[in-house]
């Protein structure tokens, strides 16, 4: 669904990402895991076309998409939640989740698809007329994961769900990731710091180490003693 | 009593006024970050488009008494301001998003030359358009006090302008997608919208409403090519007063101003009355710099 190849992305001097070659199979969740600023959050801005590649490509599907411009990204179907969750702050949670619409064909709201999102998150719901940034650091979570689901995106980029939020909501938005998982409709790439969540949900790993791949494989296969090598701070 | 229900007639006037110069900025400087030193001459321009319906419709549409070439005017302004900013913002503001200062010279420049094309086009003596009929004369409250129908015009006209721009924020689709770019311009786009097109459009509405003003402004006084330059800073203060960003501050910061400035011109005159306002405005930037409304969140 998703094949990154030998991409190389730079801040300005800074090489970030040397040489990347990562694919996502549809319907599966692929987990990227590291330390901080390895440049997993790059790699997902790359992904969703708010950092170009100085070289490489980037298919989704059959189509190149490496020049494309993050909006139509979105409407070719990646649905992203960003880290820090990007929602609009002083938008409500309902006018949060109609922009959701705006990367369908009509950009008109679809109510069979807010009463899906609704039953996953009745909070979402019951705050709808709530001004955002006054949600709690888990409800902005979901209301950024609930805000793509809307228009069932055929890849979905989580960076870093359950950062910062209490073990309740985490559970929640592990159950979600796994529910999807089971639909297998659409296909994840999960930027995940928490070892036990990472293996529990997904079906492939890589492990980055400053900008590169340094290890990747099958869940089931998972080396832990190798990987802690990467992973331990 | 007269005397106060004057004055607060006066102070609501002119504060309608700085209102409706200052909304076209406010869209511009509050929500885009972009310091358009043009927005005077998109004034200008409407006030001249108010100009040249008279003098080439006025006959047609039962003559410059009964005033439908005005109405007409109106719209025609803001359509007409609002392409032409449409078109400055491709070609001249997107490439200069991330540098205020650049954008400064670069609008100013573009205020000079339309200046000039005015001088070229309408000749530098100032223009006169002649109210309609129905706009001449005034409300008469009794005991000699009277509220000019212009007056009472403008302020109507304030209230249509400020409830559209409501409804259009609030209500509307293209409202929200505003918002949504305006608040974080990366994830709206990454959420589809075309940040780019939301961007010209929310130019255009700017410079499109500062035509509106010129329309009202050649009700109540001559117009000439500089006309724009008399109002820009007061359009300034009254934006930066009411905190960047947020119309309802630039509503009651327009208001505030007017009133002061009619009130204390009471007992002295017109000039130590605007530096009294101006002082009062410095003084309270001091204390509050984000101006009168200020937003607060957790994200």
């Amino acid at each position: 669904m998703l094949k990154i190849q030998n991409a190389f992305v730079n801040y300005g001097e800074s090489n970030v990402l040397n040489d990347v070659t990562l694919a996502v199979p549809p319907g599966q969740v692929v987990c990227l895991m590291g330390r901080n600023g390895v440049g997993k959050t790059t790699l997902m801005k790359t992904v969703m076309g708010l950092l170009k590649p100085k070289s490489g490509s980037i298919h989704f599907g059959d189509e190149e998409m490496t020049r494309w411009p993050s909006s139509r990204r979105a409407r070719a179907g990646i649905g992203y939640v960003p880290q820090g969750r990007g929602i609009f702050p002083y938008l409500s949670v309902y006018e949060n989740l109609l922009m959701g619409f705006e990367s369908t064909p009509s950009r008109k709201p679809d109510e069979a698809a807010l009463g899906r999102v609704y039953a996953l998150f009745p909070v979402l719901k019951q705050m709808g007329k709530r001004v955002a940034g006054q949600l709690s650091g888990g409800q902005q979570q979901q209301l950024a994961i609930g805000r793509v689901l809307l228009r069932d995106p055929k890849l979905l980029l989580l960076d870093e769900p359950t950062e910062g939020i209490q073990p309740s909501i985490m559970q929640e938005i592990e159950d979600i990731i796994l529910l999807l998982r089971e639909e297998a409709a659409m296909s994840i790439l999960l930027v995940e710091q928490f070892l036990d969540f990472a293996l529990k949900v997904g079906s492939y790993f890589y492990i980055m180490e400053t900008g590169a791949i340094v290890m990747d494989g099958s869940v089931a296969h998972f080396d832990e003693a190798k990987a802690k090598e990467y992973l331990a701070v | 009593m007269e005397v106060l229900a004057l004055q607060i007639f006066n102070g609501l006037s002119l504060g309608s006024i700085l209102l409706l110069v200052s909304l076209g900025l406010a869209f511009a400087f509050g929500l885009m970050n972009v310091i358009n030193m043009a927005h005077g001459e998109f004034i200008m321009i409407g006030a001249y488009m108010a100009f040249i319906f008279q003098q080439l419709f006025a006959t047609a549409l039962g003559g410059v008494d009964a005033g439908v070439w005005f109405l007409l005017a109106i719209p025609a302004a803001f359509l007409f301001a609002g392409a032409l900013g449409a078109l400055m913002e491709v070609t001249l503001i997107r490439h200069l998003y991330g540098r205020p200062l650049d954008t400064l010279l670069a609008t100013w420049g573009v205020g000079l030359v339309l200046q000039q094309a005015a001088r070229s086009i309408f000749g530098a003596p100032n223009v006169n358009v002649s109210s309609p009929a129905w706009l001449v004369g005034g409300f008469d409250m009794g005991s000699g006090m009277l509220l000019p129908y212009k007056r009472i015009f403008i302020i109507g006209l304030v209230v249509v302008a400020v409830i559209a721009i409501y409804l259009h924020l609030n209500r509307t689709a293209s409202g929200r997608r505003l918002r949504a770019v305006m608040q974080n311009r990366q994830m709206a786009s990454c959420l589809g919208v075309q940040s780019r097109r939301v961007d010209a459009m929310t130019f255009a509405l700017g410079t499109g409403l500062a035509g509106v003003a010129g329309c009202a402004l050649a009700l109540i006084g001559p117009i000439g090519p500089s006309l724009g330059t008399f109002y820009i800073v007061d359009a300034f203060m009254v934006v930066v007063l009411g905190g960047v960003g947020r119309l309802p501050g630039t509503v009651l910061a327009a208001l505030l101003i007017g009133l002061a400035n009619t009130t204390l011109e009471l007992g002295t005159t017109a000039t130590v009355g605007k530096v009294l306002v101006l002082l009062l405005i410095i003084v309270f930037l001091q204390w509050k710099p984000a101006g009168l409304v200020s937003l607060q969140s957790r994200a």
